[in-house]
């Protein structure tokens, strides 16, 4: 028989997601100029598309019954219902949360980690990781 | 302090089954996976270590020892093996252990931490698809 030292271990568990969105960085705070000058080909009032990948990290003790940090179906379904259907194929500038913000891969990490933080309850939420181009990824963890 | 990492690929089938569960439990908590005549994935693994840089040398860990040690105590055991009936960890665990990713990748930092003496083990990622992975840090 082997001895069970694998029970309740810590460990991360990681999902990858992609959806399809447009923005356009624009602040408000600025002038045209500035804005032009700041964001650059990203301030075009047209707006421009990333195909977005999204890295979920949660963490917590593997379940001894299931071996699962949490069940994929649980963090499947939060994701498709609060992010994937928010997000996929929209204009992020138009939606509640870039009113105010500037819709930059830095606020959307935020959003997305506020919003799993706030509905999934089934693991701990570590990390949210977007790569918006295969050059450029965010990462933001809670830290103020 | 340095952080180095060695990748590796195999490939190796497995099944869900918690023989305490009703047959109807199983199904709801592993859908597909319940399946018991197993299925199969092309994992990944990531075999992260950690020292200092070795005057000498240059190296934190000589990656022929990490290599070694690497096919012969992960490679050589799962390796295009049924994980259930074929890997210790797995067959003779009372009550039963599931073969997920998340246990899997905490027997490789068993079998892999008491073998590697040059260096430290950091971190054992295990990739299951491109879109599933999950990292181990030896946290109890």
């Amino acid at each position: 028989m082997v001895k069970h030292e694998a029970r309740s271990m810590k460990a991360h568990l990681t999902r990858r997601y992609m959806f399809s969105a447009s923005h356009r960085l624009h602040s408000d705070e600025m002038s045209a100029e500035e804005n032009r000058v700041i964001y650059g080909k990203c301030n075009n009032p047209y707006g421009h598309g990333h195909n977005y990948t999204v890295e979920i990290t949660v963490s917590g003790p593997v379940d001894d019954q299931t071996g699962m940090v949490c069940n994929l179906v649980d963090l499947d379904g939060f994701v498709r219902t609060h992010i994937l259907d928010r997000y996929d194929h929209q204009n992020l500038n138009l939606l509640a949360e870039f009113i105010k913000e500037v819709p930059t891969t830095e606020n959307l990490c935020i959003a997305i980690y506020e919003n799993v933080k706030r509905g999934f309850r089934k693991a701990h939420l570590e990390k949210v990781r977007i790569e918006e181009t295969v050059m450029n990824s965010f990462e933001y963890s809670g830290e103020r | 302090m340095v952080y180095l990492t060695r990748k590796a690929e195999f490939s190796a089938s497995h099944f869900y089954h918690n023989p305490d569960f009703t047959p109807d439990e199983n199904q709801r908590i592993f859908g597909k996976c319940n399946n018991p005549n197993g299925h199969g994935h092309n994992y990944t693994l990531e075999v992260t270590v950690k020292g200092a840089v070795d005057p000498k040398s240059g190296f934190v860990v000589d990656l022929k020892q990490l290599k070694d040690v690497m096919s012969r105590e992960v490679l050589d055991a799962l390796d295009h093996r049924f994980l259930n009936k074929e890997v210790p960890e797995f067959l003779t665990a009372v009550p039963t252990m599931i073969p997920t990713t998340e246990n899997l990748a905490i027997i490789i930092w068993q079998r892999l931490a008491p073998k590697l003496n040059a260096a430290q083990l950091h971190r054992v990622r295990l990739y299951e698809t491109p879109d599933l992975f999950v990292d181990f840090y030896g946290e109890a």
